[in-house]
């Protein structure tokens, strides 16, 4: 299979239950590919968190997110583009922090959730938007 | 969306527990504890998936049966919810039972 047969772009209006989208194309690929069920799993939850965080927090102008899934030897690779802000990782985790000092039942799981559920994360935020690249291990 | 078992109520999750559903749970489990109901079961066997902000709506729910001296237990979640629900700290605030029949059983006995 050629490279170019293993990538899925998804462009996702940023609207309430719009991330469903990006899971139900996820579970399909995670299928295609022989991942565990449990995996696809955690993947969908992952990527809804990341969907989430894009809406709320992106302040985007075209209110669109860019999904893109890449099967490759290591695994599954998704990457959420928001084009929006951006904001300072130092100054969120902080609030993150913040807020679980206050007790667990307040809101800003997002991030913990992504990095619980996948296998590696990197966020890499500038003026032009956040990207979010999460992997999952076969 | 909610069954009555003596002083006990399930009630049954949707298939994604976003936060329309989770508010919708909330409303529920409200009215319940409003009627002295102060036991709740979440029974998820329909749930494939949750996010954090139908999470957070639920930890209320926790919150408010407790403080009426009852309780939110869940039955039949599954790995990977009970997996994010461990990330959470939910398991710290609430009993996860494997059926409907061992969640039931938690609370009378």
């Amino acid at each position: 299979m050629a490279d170019r047969d293993k990538h899925v772009n998804l462009s996702i209006p940023m609207q309430p239950d719009m991330e469903v989208i990006a899971t139900t194309t996820a579970e399909s690929i995670g299928t295609f590919m022989g991942l565990d069920k449990n995996k696809v799993d955690e993947v969908k939850i992952a990527l809804v968190e990341a969907c989430i965080n894009a809406f709320e927090h992106s302040k985007s102008e075209e209110r669109r997110i860019d999904v893109s899934f890449s099967i490759d030897e290591a695994g599954l690779m998704i990457s959420i583009n928001d084009g929006g802000a951006g904001f300072d990782m130092d100054e969120a985790m902080a609030k993150i922090a913040e807020k679980r000092n206050e007790g667990i039942g307040d809101r800003g799981w997002g991030l913990t959730l992504i990095h619980g559920l996948m296998d590696e994360v990197s966020i890499a935020s500038t003026s032009s938007g956040t990207l979010v690249k999460m992997l999952k291990y076969r | 969306m909610s069954e009555i078992h003596g002083n006990v109520a399930v009630i049954n999750a949707p298939s994604y527990v976003n936060n329309q559903a989770a508010e919708a749970i909330a409303e529920e489990g409200t009215r319940l504890l409003g009627e002295g109901i102060v036991h709740l079961i979440l029974n998820l066997a329909e749930s494939k998936m949750v996010n954090s902000v139908g999470i957070a709506i639920i930890i209320e729910v926790i919150d408010n049966a407790t403080q009426k001296g009852g309780s939110l237990n869940f039955c039949c979640v599954s790995p990977t919810i009970e997996k994010t629900f461990q990330i959470m700290g939910l398991k710290q605030l609430a009993g996860i039972y494997e059926d409907e029949s061992s969640a039931l059983a938690s609370v009378d006995s």
